[in-house]
């Protein structure tokens, strides 16, 4: 017979350990006793619904197309191919691809162009804007953290046009006029053309460091003032403070901007597009996801080649993941989330 | 160490946090800073500490002003009613790290944190995450911290409110034994009046950013100077009735509407001086009640009838009407009073308080 009696339930125990997975007195304390398969199937069917919604978005816009690349990758598709469309062609994409004379080249590009721009800009100056901000009154701090957020607030085309002014060759850019004798005798050695990474650095880097400055800034301040008072006290100068108590307590926010702007460096090509089309000269400023863009999409004497995009775009793909997965062991994600208090649904 | 502070302000635009406190802590001594919310006990605090820049007055350490001094070069330790411990840090990075900033070698930290873990009876936590503490772990933690740098003042802000009843009453002695087997001056905020009367040597009553009183427990208690620290100072706490005191022929009465007592002649002298009505303060547990209501004792006793009763333990926190003047008092629960009862109560009018109500001074210690 079932029992609603408190005595005769076996799985009462105040002492339950916390890894324990027997099901809390929480769950059936006024209810007729479930068999524990019954309540398992309940909470698994819980924590899906909750999950449902996300992994649905996950599947159609992630695994879904994640898929359809891959096997377009191992077909010729592409615009002079249209009326075979699925036709195995097994590695060769593949191996065309790594065997590529820029292959090298643009890879290196990525590395350099993804993580400069990544640890000067999203992260560094990001977190000094933040540090920076916090430590003035309020309405000054806000006033310079709106001043950093214009340029998202500029359409990309508009942005970058702004940048080819400013860079243009001696003595037409705005910079050369400012500056002729600046870093350079004669003047007029930075510019576009000149120095092309230096550009497209900048003008990917003031728009991304505002995505970091913001979320820092919230971390920051919502660190409670007594552990700023206590380190104070304790003998902490501000740059300890910086270092042994600010940066420690703000590592989620960090591990969270360098796995989100890397990503997203990694596959974003538009303002190079706008800036430098990958140039000037062979390949000079061309990141991966641009080459995978343009073998897709900009013809090649009348051709677009879809499959050898997909190619580019699958092998990046890839690359990201195993960032993706590097980060989050690098962090010591799982160290960041603390045990839930509830134990059980 | 010997603290003086002097003339001590502090306003942000428009906002009084701290008004001109005068005030001197004698070497090796515990002050309370008391009050209701709000009213400057942290903001002292962290000025003393030296986070916060006065806006005027001087605070001076053994007769050097410090003003200028930065808090770490002051040598205080301080402790947070939140504890304010380093999340990221094991108890022993938190109690160490005031000496890894003073840049003692390895041995040294190590033997004296150890050796203050052992003394606040933490030193087999060391290796735990703080979050892995309990709250009265928690704050053992953040005193030791406090502790183990050896400074020369130590300031509590409310370190006990976040802990239960229980576990408050043993902090409360531990922490006071501490300071005065190490002989550590300390200022110790709190709102708690209890804590203030067991653990200070004096106690600093403050309302709205001023200094209300400054001295020690029982004189707060029996001899209040201000109407505010007659009313603060106790629980339950005094009650207050407004009277007119006459003298004639050597014998002096408070009459009211509701009530007319005898009054002693040396409380009552000053009082008698002002025409119209004073405050006259009885303290709860200043009235007996009188089991047979004999009509002889007039103008020694009050009658009421009893509107509330609030068992406390030992004794009834009882609330009488006396022709409709409320009054909170204390009775022997073992009477068996009842709501609805009509008593009698003696009052020990040499215990009464009378003030001023326009300067709200005491018309006995001023
Ligand atoms: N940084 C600040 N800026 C402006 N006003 C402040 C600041 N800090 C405190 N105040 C004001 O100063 C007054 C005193 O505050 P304080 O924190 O010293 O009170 P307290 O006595 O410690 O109260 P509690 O018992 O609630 O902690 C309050 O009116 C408060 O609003
Ligand atoms: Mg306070």
């Amino acid at each position: 017979m079932r029992t609603f009696g408190l005595l005769e339930k076996g799985d009462i125990s105040l002492t339950k350990p916390l890894d324990s997975d027997v099901p809390d007195v929480a769950t059936g304390f006024r209810r007729p006793q479930r068999s524990a398969l019954g309540r398992r199937f309940r909470a698994t069917v819980t924590a899906y619904g909750f999950l449902g919604p996300a992994m649905a978005l996950v599947l159609v816009f992630f695994i879904v197309p994640g898929i359809l690349l891959l096997i377009l990758s191992f077909t010729e598709l592409s615009s002079a191919n249209f009326n075979d469309p699925w036709s195995y062609i097994g590695f060769d994409n593949f191996s065309r691809l790594f065997t590529d004379r820029f292959f090298p080249k643009i890879l290196r590009n990525t590395f350099f162009y993804v993580f400069t721009t990544l640890i000067l800009f999203n992260l560094g100056l990001a977190l000094l804007l933040a540090l920076v901000t916090t430590n003035m009154p309020r309405r000054a701090g806000f006033f310079f953290r709106l001043v950093w957020l214009l340029p998202r607030l500029t359409p990309s085309v508009v942005y970058i046009l702004m940048w080819r002014r400013i860079g243009q060759a001696d003595p037409f850019g705005i910079y050369n006029q400012l500056f002729p004798e600046f870093l350079g005798a004669s003047g007029g050695n930075l510019f576009l053309g000149g120095s092309p990474w230096t550009f497209v650095i900048l003008t990917n880097g003031f728009i991304g460091a505002s995505f970091g400055m913001i979320i820092f800034t919230s971390a920051l301040e919502s660190i409670p003032k007594d552990l700023l008072t206590a380190a104070k006290v304790d003998g902490a100068s501000l740059w300890r403070i910086i270092r042994d108590i600010k940066i420690p307590l703000i590592k989620w926010p960090l591990l969270f901007i360098s796995t989100y702007q890397t990503l997203s460096l990694l596959t974003s090509f538009e303002y190079i597009l706008l800036l430098t089309d990958g140039g000037p000269g062979l390949f000079t400023t061309e990141v991966w996801a641009l080459t995978a863009y343009k073998r897709a999409f900009a013809s090649y004497a009348g051709n677009s080649q879809w499959a050898f995009g997909a190619t580019w775009a699958i092998v990046l793909v890839t690359v990201a993941l195993i960032l993706a997965v590097g980060y989050v062991k690098m962090f010591k994600f799982n160290e960041l989330i603390e045990e839930p208090r509830i134990e059980n649904l | 160490m010997r603290v003086e502070i002097k003339n001590l302000s502090k306003a942000w635009d428009g906002v009084v946090g701290a008004d001109n406190i005068n005030l001197d802590i004698s070497d090796g001594d515990l002050v309370a800073f008391l009050g209701p919310s709000g009213c400057g006990k942290t903001t002292t605090l962290l000025m003393v500490a030296g986070i916060y820049k006065p806006s005027g007055g001087t605070i001076s350490f053994d007769g050097q002003v410090v003003n200028e001094v930065a808090p770490k070069d002051r040598g205080i330790g301080m402790v947070f009613q939140s504890y304010a411990l380093y999340p990221h840090m094991s108890v022993f990075g938190n109690i160490s790290y005031p000496l890894k900033l003073q840049k003692v070698d390895k041995a040294g930290i190590k033997q004296r944190v150890q050796k203050v873990a052992d003394m606040m009876g933490i030193g087999d936590l060391l290796d735990r995450k703080i979050a892995q503490l309990s709250g009265g772990q928690q704050q053992r933690v953040s005193l030791g911290r406090a502790l183990v740098k050896e400074p020369q003042l130590l300031l509590f802000d409310e370190p006990l409110s976040n802990l239960d009843a229980r576990l408050r009453l043993t902090m409360r002695g531990e922490i006071k034994r501490l300071q005065s087997d190490l002989g550590i001056t300390s200022i110790y905020v709190t709102h708690d009046q209890v804590e203030a009367m067991t653990m200070a040597d004096k106690i600093a009553v403050m309302s709205k950013g001023v200094l209300q009183a400054y001295d020690v427990p029982e004189a707060l208690y029996d001899r209040p100077k201000t109407l505010f620290v007659a009313g603060f100072v106790g629980n339950p706490p005094m009650n207050f009735l407004d009277v007119e005191v006459t003298g004639s022929d050597g014998e002096f009465r408070a009459r009211s509407e509701a009530i007319d007592l005898v009054l002693p002649p040396d409380r009552a002298e000053k009082a008698a001086a002002i025409k119209g009505k004073v405050a006259m303060g009885l303290r709860p547990e200043d009235v007996d009640l009188v089991s047979d209501a004999s009509p002889g004792a007039a103008g020694l006793t009050l009658g009421g009838m009893v509107e509330g009763v609030e068992p406390l333990g030992r004794e009834d926190l009882v609330g009488v009407s006396i022709n409709g003047v409320e009054m909170r008092v204390l009775v022997d629960k073992t009477k068996g009073v009842k709501v609805g009862d009509n008593i009698e109560l003696a009052v020990d009018t040499s215990k009464i308080q009378l003030f001023d109500k326009e300067t709200e001074q005491s018309l006995l210690w001023a």
